[in-house]
């Protein structure tokens, strides 16, 4: 079974977003990048099944030069081979998954997996476009798979339960936490991951549909109010939760 | 990953990819296996041994050594990085690793012979035994070479008689690294656990590296057969050379203390306000904060060299002398100043600071005490050994 995983470089999620002068991007010095959480369970997943399955496991990724590090961390986790979709600049998330179904394309593959979302964006719309242009079936954030006879069972979380798929192969699967416990880098996986290969693919340009006007930081935080005190502040405290807050119904 | 790490000066850039991977997933494995469950295991001065698989998975016994042996032929920077990392969760598990790859698998891997190599050392990589290393003595410490320690030829093999003390991991090591004279001169055999006549019983009442297990080697008519003395491990150099493999470490492991120290007093000093505002504004905090800074950038700049020149063979024991004497002494300047920084928080287990500074003072000792660094290198620069 051949695997691709879709990977990428995001901000530590414990990092500070600041905004550039003229607030059209993050400000991006000094900040710390780190492969997007929910991609390590997708490559985890992957691995495990190509260990237990034979076949290979290759990490995609669509960026600039700095995008490579999510290849490299992929390649120590294990992955067989890489390839970067490279493109300096922005493009939106069409442009960006095209890039990737292309990529995609190029090789063969039973199965891809994407994280379901990169947390530095929160789109969690590539897995499912990615699928879309490919024609393929997607299950999203998934957290019990089973794979095998060419098909796949994927469970998701629901409000109050469980939605439990089935789809043939090929098919994409965005992974939610929960799936596995992702392997740490081995020391021997990182020093072999310097012979393994990264293949570089041109992109072509696609006319980007949507374009970003600007970044704005949230509101700040209104300051907390006191309503009272002992017992006969609750109805008014509760009130204002239902009413105002509406944090309970 | 929430810590992005001490930085001031950028040595990130002089590392290479595979450097910065080693780092980050040691990093990582640290953060998520050692430093929650650290306090705990200190208090009950226990070793963690669930574990040890953990270690030997991510590659932590031996990864300087080739593939063939069960490493994965790094270098010695990122096995720096290893080191520091593991030092920012605890000394303890620092010394496990320093214990099993710079004490055990290195002289095994110099003066073992092919059968001792290929035997031992893939089982030392993966944890399947685990190793410990016998010099110090009672009596000898610093002067090792009075040890008293003897081996006598007899048919077969050798009889070992003697006791070691202070002794990481005695307790529970599968193959023990002995120094022992044979004929007034110093030789290295393979003790294994279970010999007859060998006795490790595990030293208690620690106030330091409480997580880490320390215990005494005692050897009466120890049997060890021919095949397992180390045939070229022959002279005080040797056992020597294997400190001067851990000292190595433990330039960058300190550094690793004293950062986490470092962090925590930042913060706390950020958060802690007295008269109104944050303790940090007063410039007394603020040159204490600047000083540890200074001293963990220093640090990391002559770590990096002599990881640099070890790796290109550059780096002799003197180099290593220095370098292990200041980053000790800078790291627990550092504890010390932030457990005052602290105040009455510096003392409780709910802050890193007073562990940290407590094992620290041993790793000022141990492997050579400080004032032997000291001597060592002033004997290098003056031309008169003053220790003797």
């Amino acid at each position: 079974m051949n695997i691709a995983v879709l990977v990428k470089m995001v901000p530590d999620t414990a990092a500070t977003i600041r905004l550039n002068a003229d607030k059209s991007w993050i400000e991006t010095r000094d900040l710390n990048w780190v492969l997007s959480p929910y991609d390590e369970y997708a490559m985890e997943e992957a691995l495990k099944l190509t260990e237990a399955e034979g076949g290979e496991v290759t990490a995609i990724t669509y960026g600039g030069d700095q995008s490579k590090e999510a290849l490299r961390k992929a390649l120590a986790m294990g992955a067989h081979k890489a390839v970067h979709a490279k493109k300096e600049g922005f493009t939106d998330l069409l442009g960006t998954a095209n890039a990737l179904a292309k990529a995609i394309q190029a090789g063969s593959y039973d199965m891809v997996f994407a994280g379901f979302k990169a947390t530095d964006d929160d789109c969690a719309a590539i897995g499912p476009m990615v699928a879309t242009l490919l024609d393929w079936p997607c299950v999203t954030e998934v957290h019990k798979l089973e794979v095998g006879g060419g098909k796949l069972t994927a469970e998701r979380e629901i409000e109050g339960g469980h939605e439990v798929f089935e789809a043939s192969l090929p098919a994409v699967v965005t992974a939610q936490k929960g799936l596995n416990e992702p392997r740490y880098p081995s020391l021997k996986g990182i020093m072999m991951a310097k012979k393994k290969p990264i293949e570089e693919t041109e992109v072509e340009d696609v006319e980007p549909r949507t374009e970003t006007v600007g970044f704005e930081y949230p509101p700040e935080r209104p300051e907390g109010r006191i309503v009272g005190e002992g017992a006969e502040a609750v109805p008014e405290l509760v009130r204002l939760l239902r009413e105002e807050a509406r944090v309970i119904e | 990953m929430a810590y992005a790490g001490i930085d001031y000066y950028k040595i990130d850039d002089l590392l290479t990819d595979e450097e910065r991977l080693v780092r980050d997933s040691v990093r990582e494995w640290v953060n998520d296996r050692v430093i929650p469950g650290i306090e705990g295991w200190y208090r009950d001065a226990v070793f963690p041994m669930d574990r040890v698989p953990e270690m030997a998975e991510l590659g932590l016994f031996g990864p300087t050594f080739p593939e063939e042996y069960g490493g994965a032929g790094i270098g010695d920077v990122a096995y720096g990085l290893a080191m520091q990392e593991l030092e920012r969760g605890d000394s303890g598990f620092r010394s496990f690793c320093s214990v099993q790859s710079a004490l055990v698998m290195y002289p095994i891997f110099t003066w073992g012979t092919d059968e001792q190599k290929r035997n031992l050392l893939p089982k030392l990589a993966t944890g399947e035994l685990l190793g410990a290393f016998g010099l110090t003595e009672p009596d000898y410490g610093s002067d090792p070479g009075s040890m008293i320690t003897t081996a006598k030829k007899v048919d077969g093999g050798y009889l070992l008689n003697g006791a070691k003390m202070w002794i990481t991991n005695s307790t529970i090591a599968d193959i023990l690294v002995v120094w022992a004279k044979l004929d007034g001169v110093v030789n290295g055999f393979l003790v294994e656990k279970g010999a007859k006549g060998l006795d490790c019983p595990e030293t208690s009442g620690k106030w330091s590296l409480r997580a880490s297990v320390t215990g005494e080697i005692i050897l009466q008519d120890v049997f060890v057969p021919e095949e397992m003395r180390m045939p070229d491990a022959v002279g005080l150099k040797c056992p020597l050379m294997c400190l001067n493999q851990a000292r190595y470490g433990i330039v960058w492991g300190v550094l690793g203390a004293a950062q986490h120290c470092y962090e925590s007093t930042l913060r706390y000093t950020t958060e802690r306000e007295q008269w109104g505002g944050p303790i940090n504004r007063h410039q007394m905090v603020q040159e204490r904060l600047v000083i540890m800074l200074s001293e963990i950038t220093k640090g990391q700049l002559m770590a990096y060299r002599l990881g640099r020149m070890k790796e290109q063979g550059k780096a002799s024991f003197r180099h290593v002398s220095l370098a292990k004497r200041n980053n000790c002494e800078q790291a627990l300047n550092i504890a010390r100043t932030a457990r005052d920084l602290h105040g009455a928080n510096g003392i409780a287990d709910e802050y890193p600071i007073m562990r940290h500074m407590m094992n620290l003072e041993s790793v000022y000792t141990y492997e050579g005490t400080h004032n032997m660094h000291t001597l060592i290198v002033g004997a290098d620069i003056t031309g008169i050994e003053a220790y003797k």
